[in-house]
């Protein structure tokens, strides 16, 4: 490689002076702040974090968080995947991948609305205008549910709408896993009379592990910082709130820097296992070149 | 006979499956669009699904909502506005990793290897945790409420993933390419505005739909920057407003919905190799 001197470091001075304070700087800024009061003028100890991981409408948010890395990130990357493999086995694969794939363009508010046009609720007797309790009124005895009101099924119907959205994700990321696969290998279990089945279980999920695991902690990140859908959608009201707006409601509502400075520590917090598992397989490919 | 008959009845099952789930997936979209042309009467008193009883019936549909949100509930300054922060925060983050990821690719200094690590881990950093402090700075400078503040706020956020994507792209082109340019006597510049930026074009192109599409469609830190003031609103913050002021309007909130998607689905339909490519490129190197 040809010697240099300060040309690398004219090269990375701008991106390494904007990285500093837009991101190193507030973070160790922000983790001094959440030791102060709401006005950031003396110092409280943990007061903060006590309030973080005591109080309900936090508990209520710490729960709701939980439920989304469950059941989003189970859906996201299994739907994902068999998706995957469903579609590689007809002609029109890319028009359906296409029609899959159309939400990650559509921003979190849009799909706000689209959704909350979907779950729209209107008495029973009355006409249905939105089409999911048109869907169900066919049936008998069924009784119009407030999807984003009810509080067995609001937060459900809030974690669909980020499943629609991010399936085109994994999606695409799996297949192009899955058209790897040597088709050799899936053909010389078929012959050995393995069925579809235990090809899908036995073989093909063995063999994509790296990759399904790449996708599914992408899939947590996303989730942890989930704000949008239920900022549109709820505003975090009858029980849907998450971390994130909470942390937005505690700077913005109630000006209680402190608070909002402890919300947003436990959220980094929680990503640095990623962060970790993301920077050691960086390392791993790098020696791999 | 009888295998024949199992075999073609699991091939129909596989059409019925994918076809019901792709289906399901443009159904909500679909709704919002047919909703966006009707007039307000129908949309209250009607599903949507209706129109498709005389789907020929011109008299059914109609352009009003749209100029009624463009005009009285300022989505059409909302638009210009989305594409005032959208242009130059793709732009600036583009160039200014460029240089970067080149540097970490292809030049030699002292602490590259651990400065690459740093960004790298900066790519999951929560904006949550950098709000307040750069909230505070912003006030103070009289940054906040404006484009440049955006613009720069949209660049520092957007840079780790940019830096990184441009930075394994740079890496995988052959070394060779580069040595054989510098024995010739080619200088670094040379190099990298000469061999490496034109290779990467695909990988430009890639960068450029993503970071488009993360500025265009952010909700979050226009919401935190910009604030109320209608004046700067992108399409995302005036349609979120809208959600709370409009209510049961659903004839015009879904027009408004639609005018903050159009651009990004033509973009979407007409760039989705790059798009792919860059997902691709972005999580699952090697």
């Amino acid at each position: 490689m040809k010697k240099a001197n300060i040309w690398p470091w004219l090269y990375i001075a701008p991106a390494l002076l904007i990285l500093a304070f837009f991101l190193v700087y507030p973070i160790i800024n922000t983790f001094y702040l959440s030791f102060l009061d709401k006005g950031s003028e003396s110092f409280i100890g943990l007061s903060n974090y006590v309030f973080a991981f005591t109080k309900k409408p936090m508990l209520i948010a710490f729960r709701n968080n939980l439920l989304w890395l469950v059941v989003f990130t189970v859906f996201t990357v299994s739907l994902g995947l068999i998706l995957a493999v469903l579609f590689d086995r007809v002609r029109y694969e890319t028009v359906v991948k296409s029609i899959i794939f159309l939400p990650m363009a559509i921003s979190f508010v849009g799909a706000g609305v689209i959704w909350k046009f979907v779950y729209a609720y209107r008495p029973a007797g009355t006409p249905q205008i939105g089409f999911l309790n048109a869907v169900l009124s066919k049936f008998p005895n069924f009784e119009p549910i407030g999807w984003l009101v009810n509080k067995i099924t609001n937060n459900f119907a809030l974690i669909f709408v980020g499943i629609w959205i991010w399936v085109g994700f994994c999606m695409v990321i799996l297949s192009a896993a899955y058209k790897g696969i040597p088709k050799e290998l899936l053909e010389a279990a078929r012959v050995d009379g393995a069925n579809e089945l235990q090809v899908f279980w036995r073989i093909i999920i063995p063999v994509m592990k790296p990759t399904i695991a790449v996708v599914a902690t992408t899939m947590v990140i996303n989730v942890l910082k989930v704000f949008d859908i239920v900022y549109v959608m709820t505003n975090g009201q009858f029980d849907t709130e998450v971390i994130a707006n909470r942390m937005y409601k505690e700077m913005f509502q109630f000006h209680n820097f402190g608070r909002a400075s402890a919300i947003a520590v436990i959220l980094l917090l929680a990503i640095i296992p990623v962060m970790i598992v993301n920077v050691r397989r960086f390392r791993e490919q790098e020696a791999l070149r | 006979m009888n295998r024949r008959i199992t075999n073609l009845f699991s091939r129909a099952l596989l059409h019925v499956v994918i076809i019901f789930i792709a289906f399901a997936w443009l159904m909500p979209t679909l709704g919002l669009l047919v909703s966006s042309l009707r007039n307000r009467n129908d949309v209250l008193s009607s599903g949507w699904w209706t129109v498709f009883r005389h789907l020929l019936d011109f008299n059914q549909y109609t352009l009003e909502n749209y100029t009624e949100v463009i005009t009285a509930s300022g989505m059409g300054r909302a638009f210009l506005n989305s594409l005032i922060i959208t242009i130059p925060s793709t732009i600036i983050v583009i160039i200014i990793a460029a240089f970067a990821a080149y540097a970490f690719a292809r030049m030699e200094f002292r602490g590259r290897h651990v400065l690459f690590v740093v960004v790298v881990g900066l790519l999951v950093v929560p904006i949550q945790m950098t709000l307040i402090p750069i909230l505070r700075i912003y006030n103070g400078l009289g940054l906040a409420g404006t484009f440049y503040g955006i613009w720069l706020a949209h660049t520092g956020y957007g840079l780790p993933f940019a830096i990184f994507l441009l930075r394994n792209f740079f890496g995988s082109i052959p070394k060779d390419i580069f040595e054989s340019a510098f024995l010739d006597g080619a200088s670094h510049h040379t190099a990298f505005f000469r061999l490496a930026l034109p290779l990467s074009i695909p990988a430009l192109a890639s960068l450029a739909i993503f970071q488009f599409l993360w500025v265009w469609n952010d909700l979050l830190v226009a919401l935190i920057y910009l604030g109320g003031t209608e004046q700067v609103s992108p399409l995302t913050l005036r349609l979120s407003s809208l959600v709370n002021s409009l209510g049961q309007n659903w004839h015009l909130l879904t027009a408004a919905a639609f005018i903050s998607m159009a651009l990004p689905l033509v973009l979407f339909f007409s760039l989705q190799r790059y798009f792919v490519r860059g997902i691709l490129a972005g999580s699952v190197k090697g």
